[in-house]
């Protein structure tokens, strides 16, 4: 097996990234150990040019805040052959070939028995509950990466302002479409789970549909925003769930 | 809601009782890890894909995964079945059935599985398949996100499954059994494989020698997600956190309390704990017919080692079907006199009395 500086070293100059071996099926390819989005970025081309490269062997990619996930059948690729396929990659990443961000809207409910932590996040802000969700709502979130669960998006962008400690102990129900407040961190839970975050509204809007071979409404790379709705709206809404409304975005 | 069923798809099994967790799975969900979608799929791999051949399925077919107390299943069609992996007590109408044999079930008879006696999870495989319809690619249930399989759930009492035509007849595919290096054995303690890493520099050179050096017991808290130790702390060099990332098949994630668990096929795709190392493939079977209270220990081997397992691996799984469908062309069993050697070896009728559910 080779050590990672000898990986690094086949890997070449040109972009600093540490391969890292997950068992006989997996490689980790890490570009940095923090949350910014111009890793994100070089990890989400790296992620769209091995797709486009379809290479033999490799099973799916999966991109987190700060690596690249491969998980590959070693009897079709050797670890060797993949590595220099992704170093080629590497040699070549260009972020021009992301496509533009999709903005997604997701109509959310403040407040009341939708949202039964907003007076604890306000009293901790220092802030009146409307200018919590004033402040929420106008924010626009950049989607790092899908994980936990199907379809959960952590999102960064949340304003220092409204960071609140999570739960002293986790619920043991989460309703389904609760938008929530964990540390430096909000979004949307996809289905009913535990969770430990601070609950400040509720979405109707299918955050994952396994009828569809997208089955998120975002993916990395996207921006979202909640957009404040009535009681009255979203009871109507859930008399009728709708796919989520998209608004293509135009890169500068 | 795409629906692919198999053409000529019908009724195979009336659930009478659903044991304690029965699942229809095949051999997993790739290609959705990127939405947070958990792969699923059968735990023990190899048991999944012998039984597959043993019934002249293609590999990938869908199976019933049975742990710990098994279901009580009518016939609704005459069918050939086999069952694969952990060992259960089993009988046809109150006759004991084979392990790791196919068999011939009619259509009125029931299929009683048990309570195990070896291991922890089984497979049902029928020829043609247990025919879900195909969600993201796969018929496996997800449990944690509610689709897949049969509703997206575990088997209850009333349930009709369907089940798909098989490729060939029935009469040939009754009497082939697994040669004994496929079947599942326990030692103990089980001896697992693994490759450091991703995150082994998160750890001491002490913390990696404790997860070398000792033994480890399966805590309760085992599922398909993951298979919770209990046994000495591994020491992490600052925290047991790192910003969340991709979890391979068989990571081993060390949480703050300095005990392992190794991750399965419901895991979630991605986590904030470092992992020490990753158990090979092959092994990740061994992992699946562990119970509470077993015993475990980790080898540390190269990753080209892992890989020639791996390969070792595959080749043999890749010789099953195909010596099935040639031998299916000789007229199947009561030909297996006339088969060449290489045949055989792979495909030995057992010996003597080999109707009993407790032989291996």
């Amino acid at each position: 097996m080779m050590s990672e500086a000898e990986m690094r070293q086949r890997q070449g100059e040109t972009v600093n990234v540490r391969f890292l071996p997950a068992g006989d099926r997996g490689l980790v390819v890490e570009f940095g150990n923090e949350v910014s989005p111009a890793i994100n970025v070089q990890v989400r081309a790296l992620d769209a040019a091995l797709t486009a490269a379809r290479i033999p062997g490799v099973v799916e990619s999966v991109p987190t805040y700060r690596s690249l996930g491969i998980e590959y059948d070693s009897s079709a690729i050797s670890s060797e052959a993949l590595q220099a396929r992704v170093g080629e990659a590497l040699a070549n990443l260009d972020a021009g070939v992301l496509p533009p961000p999709k903005r997604v809207h997701i109509p959310t409910v403040y407040g009341g028995a939708y949202g039964p932590d907003l007076p604890f996040v306000a009293e901790h802000a220092g802030l009146t509950e409307a200018e919590v969700i004033g402040l929420h709502a106008r924010t626009v979130y950049y989607v790092y990466m899908i994980g936990f669960a199907a379809g959960f998006a952590y999102l960064g962008g949340l304003p220092e302002r409204l960071h609140t400690p999570r739960l002293p102990s986790p619920r043991i129900r989460v309703p389904k479409g609760s938008v929530g407040i964990g540390g430096n961190q909000t979004g949307a839970y996809p289905a009913e789970t535990p969770g430990g975050w601070r609950l400040i509204g509720r979405t109707y809007l299918d955050l994952f549909d396994p009828s569809q071979e997208i089955p998120t409404p975002m993916v990395p790379g996207d921006e979202v925003e909640f957009i404040p709705i009535s009681e009255a709206e979203y009871l109507a809404a859930m008399g009728e769930p709708r796919a989520p409304s998209h608004e293509a975005k135009a890169t500068g | 809601m795409s629906e692919l069923h198999q053409v000529g798809s019908r009724l195979g099994f009336e659930v009478l009782r659903p044991g304690f967790l029965t699942t229809v799975q095949d051999r997993g969900r790739a290609g959705y890890q990127r939405f947070g979608v958990p792969v699923s799929g059968a735990v023990d791999q190899i048991a999944l894909r012998v039984g597959s051949v043993l019934v002249g399925n293609p590999q990938a077919a869908g199976a019933l995964e049975i742990a710990l107390q098994g279901p009580k299943l009518r016939l609704l069609e005459d069918a050939v079945l086999a069952l694969t992996g952990a060992e259960f007590a089993a009988t046809l109408d109150e006759e004991p059935v084979p392990w790791y044999e196919s068999f011939a079930a009619h259509r009125g008879q029931v299929l009683d599985i048990q309570g195990v006696l070896r291991g922890l999870r089984a497979y049902l495989s029928v020829a043609g398949g247990i025919d879900v319809p195909v969600i993201l690619r796969s018929r496996s249930t997800c449990l944690v996100a509610h689709f897949g399989g049969f509703h997206g759930r575990a088997l209850q009492p009333g349930d009709m499954l369907p089940i798909g035509r098989p490729a060939r007849a029935l009469e040939g595919l009754t009497g082939w059994a697994a040669p004994e290096k496929w079947r599942w054995n326990d030692g103990s303690p089980v001896m697992l494989r693994v490759v450091w890493g991703p995150q082994d520099d998160a750890f001491t050179e002490e913390g990696r020698g404790t997860f070398l050096e000792s033994t480890y017991q399966v805590t309760p808290h085992a599922d398909r997600m993951g298979c919770r130790l209990d046994g000495p702390r591994i020491a992490h060099r600052l925290s047991a956190d790192i910003l969340s990332d991709w979890i391979p098949p068989g990571g081993i994630q060390v949480p703050g309390d300095g005990r392992p668990i190794i991750l399965l096929v419901d895991r979630q795709t991605t986590g904030g704990y470092a992992k020490i190392a990753t158990v090979i493939g092959p092994d990740i079977s061994l992992v699946a017919q562990a119970r509470p209270g077993d015993a475990l220990r980790f080898q540390a081997i190269g990753l080209t080692e892992a890989q020639g397992a791996v390969r070792n691996l595959e080749a043999g799984m890749a010789e099953l079907p195909a010596h099935l469908i040639d031998t299916s062309a000789w007229g199947g069993p009561a030909a297996m006199g006339e088969v060449p050697g290489a045949v055989r070896t792979l495909f030995e009728k057992p010996a003597g009395e080999s109707a009993n559910a407790n032989t291996p």
